[in-house]
């Protein structure tokens, strides 16, 4: 019987992935994810697994499309510069249908930015990132458990749809600690006919490819992979909502946000103020028709970011603008506190937005 | 109830040991707990601080702003989160660093010699055991019972010689008057 | 009786590339040391960005398709996930030695166990004759149109120079495949990179010297001589690092 312990959220992705089945990891030292690599430096040489610190952000991520083409769970972590980097790679993997876990635990841009932890990466995450039509599953971990918990469910998914997934994370996620149950170890075997495993003289090469020089070859490929893309839209969207039955002003927020603002969502309660919180655990598929559906009974919407406000187009979007969005934001590294979301639900609650 | 803990001093003086070492015996006792720490490109000598909190309920944001329990252990975390505890809370302060007083007059403030205590016992660097010490007496936040099983999951094996001398430092804090 | 076939590991497709390139010659020469070693079914080849993208389709072995100069990265992944597997590589001189330049040397450093063909014509080809790494000084291309001044342009990079002064890479060796002699030398030296890796030891890079003819502006007979009056001299021959008959290795 396994008991909870103490880790890291960063040590948690790390352990979480090798009992995912993960054994191949390729990574470039970036603040605020250097305990992942570090943890699976540790670990992978005693179970036979690779860590590999590659020469760059490039490399690393197309050492993992090299494993992700022979079928085996390969991951790679960074934090917002270095998952710039990675953008082409990301979209080669989407472009040859590969399955792969990319960490990202992000920190203040653009550019150099800063260390402290972010959101700004939401656009680049869930719109694509890399040149192309494509899209990444994104997951949103809000507790170290889920750190753990959606590291396994992303290879999971990843797998199932043979599109590369994203934990995005932040700052805070990967070095606080919280109690945390780890994840069993997995032994589920997915059938992978198109990997690269050598023919063996027995079928006909297998190719893993992203270039169609037929403009109606390419397109059919892009319409074949958004049928598929709609699939995981109606099936794997998940999300939480707190307070939300009667709720008249919804907050929306992910990972750190959202734990800072259930803070907010309990105190405008003890105020009186009928408020809840939506919190979208996948990022893309966005959790639309829950939006949607609070649209119908609340007020308006707060959209808390540590960022200049990116989900928020995604709320109008879902809602239709039926009713008034703020936003309640910090960025380049803080974070709003609870006071600051609270101050945005009254604005909501009294129709002052 | 919820403890919201606030532990800032000097990089080096094991800030964020002495609040995973609270972490793990809330771990022990089988409470809600989160442990966040600052963390920066100073490796020795910045200002290093740690927010704990620990509850009896699931832990909403980590971020302690407001503390119920500040400990501070060098003059510019005095300057910089006097302000910032919350009315009624308890304020640990390492009196061999900190030379002048609590100016506010709505906490309660303890004064320890932890880091001159911890010089005259041999054991240098472990001020932060001893104010910890201190806190657990004061506060409640933890009990003091069982303390060696949460610096048996905190200290290294390698390293497990220190937990006794941990465990005395602790205790030298937590009699102290 | 046969006296010439084409090597099963060469897939029974037209190959796309300009009368007279020498990629259709490496590309066989590749081809018949996958046969002669049996190793068809275990490798794994990867494809560049350049006139040799479309490898993939060429050879019967599984293969991979890469960014733009990204190959030794794509095939270290897969080395290390299958080192039962052979593994190599077949990229250009755009590809492996300006964009792929830190990947070229750290799987080099690394003592990868894989096998690098490199084909070295001193042009961009699939773009239409951009200035390479390797352009050589004075030489006329659509982006060096008076021709390379190693005054802006810098000088050209002699890659298995390069690689060899690295303590990690086993196997360096640099052929051409202008005339008859040099084929046949190439095709020894392609050979004996993929042994290599078959005996576990480690980097192989073959830098086989080659010609465009439609992007120099010569007829196939005049970039052959090119190849023997102007780049020889530049990129000599011969083998440039060879750790494999060193005891313990």
């Amino acid at each position: 019987m396994s008991e909870k312990v103490l880790m890291k959220g960063n040590e948690a992705i790390a352990e979480a992935a090798i009992r995912a089945g993960c054994r191949h990891y390729f990574g470039y030292p970036i603040t605020p994810q250097t305990e992942l690599a570090a943890y699976m430096a540790k670990r992978m040489p005693k179970i036979g697994g690779c860590f590999l610190q590659a020469e760059s952000e490039i490399a690393a991520i197309n050492m993992v499309y090299g494993v992700a083409s022979t079928g085996l769970r390969v991951m790679t972590s960074s934090s917002s510069p270095g998952v710039s980097l990675k953008q082409e790679g990301i979209s080669y993997i989407a472009g040859a249908d590969l399955p792969a876990l990319i960490v990202n635990v992000q920190r203040g841009g653009p550019g150099l930015g800063g260390i402290q932890p972010s959101q700004s990466d939401y656009f680049q995450a869930t719109k694509g990132g890399g040149h192309g039509d494509y899209h990444l599953i994104v997951l949103a971990p809000a507790s170290v458990q889920e750190m753990a918990d959606l590291t396994a469910k992303c290879f999971e998914l990843a797998d199932k749809y043979r599109m590369p997934s994203m934990l995005l994370a932040d700052g805070t996620m990967g070095q606080m600690m919280e109690p945390v149950l780890l994840p069993e170890e997995s032994d589920v075997t997915v059938e992978k006919p198109w990997a690269l495993t050598g023919t063996k003289m027995q079928r006909g090469h297998n190719i893993v490819n992203s270039l169609y020089l037929k403009p109606e070859e390419l397109e059919k490929t892009n319409f074949d992979r958004f049928e598929r893309y709609k699939q995981v839209e109606e099936n794997e969207v998940m999300y939480e909502e707190f307070m939300m039955d009667d709720a008249e002003v919804c907050v929306v927020a992910f990972g750190i946000a959202a734990r800072v603002s259930k803070n907010a969502v309990v105190e405008a309660r003890k105020q009186g103020i009928k408020a809840g919180l939506l919190r979208p655990i996948t990022l893309w598929p966005f959790p639309s028709a829950a939006v949607k559906q609070a649209a119908e009974h609340c007020k308006g919407f707060v959209s808390v970011e540590l960022s200049m406000g990116q989900m928020i187009e995604d709320i109008k979007l879902a809602s239709d603008c039926k009713c008034p969005v703020e936003l309640c934001n910090r960025a380049g590294g803080m974070i709003p506190s609870p006071e600051q979301v609270l101050e945005s639900i009254k604005n909501i609650a009294g129709g002052k937005a | 109830m919820t403890s919201r803990i606030l532990i800032a001093g000097f990089g080096g003086q094991g800030i964020l040991f002495a609040g995973k070492v609270l972490a793990y015996k809330g771990l022990v006792e089988g409470k809600q707990l989160s442990w966040l720490p600052s963390y920066g490109p100073e490796m020795r000598g910045g200002t290093a601080n740690c927010n704990v909190i620990i509850s009896d309920e699931p832990v909403g944001s980590p971020i302690v702003d407001t503390p119920d329990v500040l400990i501070v252990m060098n003059l510019p975390s005095l300057d910089k989160y006097e302000k910032a505890a919350e009315k009624g809370s308890k304020i640990f302060v390492d009196s061999t660093l900190i030379s002048r007083k609590v100016e506010r007059d709505d906490v309660d403030v303890y004064y320890i010699p932890a880091t001159k205590m911890a010089q005259d016992a041999g054991i240098p660097t472990l001020a932060n055991m001893i104010i910890l010490g201190k806190v657990i007496k004061e506060t409640g936040v933890v009990s003091f019972e069982g303390m060696e099983d949460a610096l048996k999951k905190v200290v290294s094996a390698r390293k497990a010689n220190l937990i006794d001398v941990n465990l005395k430092a602790i205790k030298a804090g937590y009699d102290y008057e | 009786m046969v006296v010439f076939e084409k090597p099963h590991a060469l897939c029974d497709v037209p190959l796309h590339y300009c009368p007279g390139c020498t990629h259709g010659i490496v590309h066989r020469l590749v081809a018949e040391a996958i046969d002669e070693l049996g190793i068809e079914g275990s490798a794994i080849g990867v494809a560049p960005v350049g006139c040799a993208v479309m490898a993939y389709d060429y050879f019967n072995c599984d293969m991979v398709e890469a960014a733009h100069g990204r190959a030794p990265a794509v095939a270290t992944g897969i080395k290390r996930a299958k080192p039962e597997n052979i593994v190599f590589t077949y990229q250009g001189d755009g590809d492996l030695a300006s964009i792929g330049m830190a990947e070229t040397v750290h799987a080099a450093t690394r003592n990868e166990n894989i096998t690098i063909i490199f084909i070295n014509n001193a042009i961009y080809g699939m773009t239409g004759g951009q200035m390479a790494p390797t352009s050589l000084p004075g030489q006329v291309t659509q982006t060096s149109p008076y021709g390379r001044d190693v005054k802006t342009a810098g000088f050209p990079i002699k890659v298995s120079e390069l690689l060899a002064s690295l303590d990690g890479p086993s196997y360096i060796q640099r052929v051409a495949v202008n005339n008859v002699k040099n084929v046949k030398q190439a095709k020894k030296a392609i050979k004996k990179a993929f042994e290599n890796q078959i005996e576990g030891k480690g980097f192989s890079l073959i830098e086989v010297v080659s010609s465009c003819p439609t992007n120099w502006g010569m007829t196939p007979q005049q970039a052959l001589d090119w190849v023997e009056e102007k780049m020889i001299p530049y990129y000599p021959l011969g083998v440039y690092k060879d750790k494999t008959s060193e005891e313990g290795e």
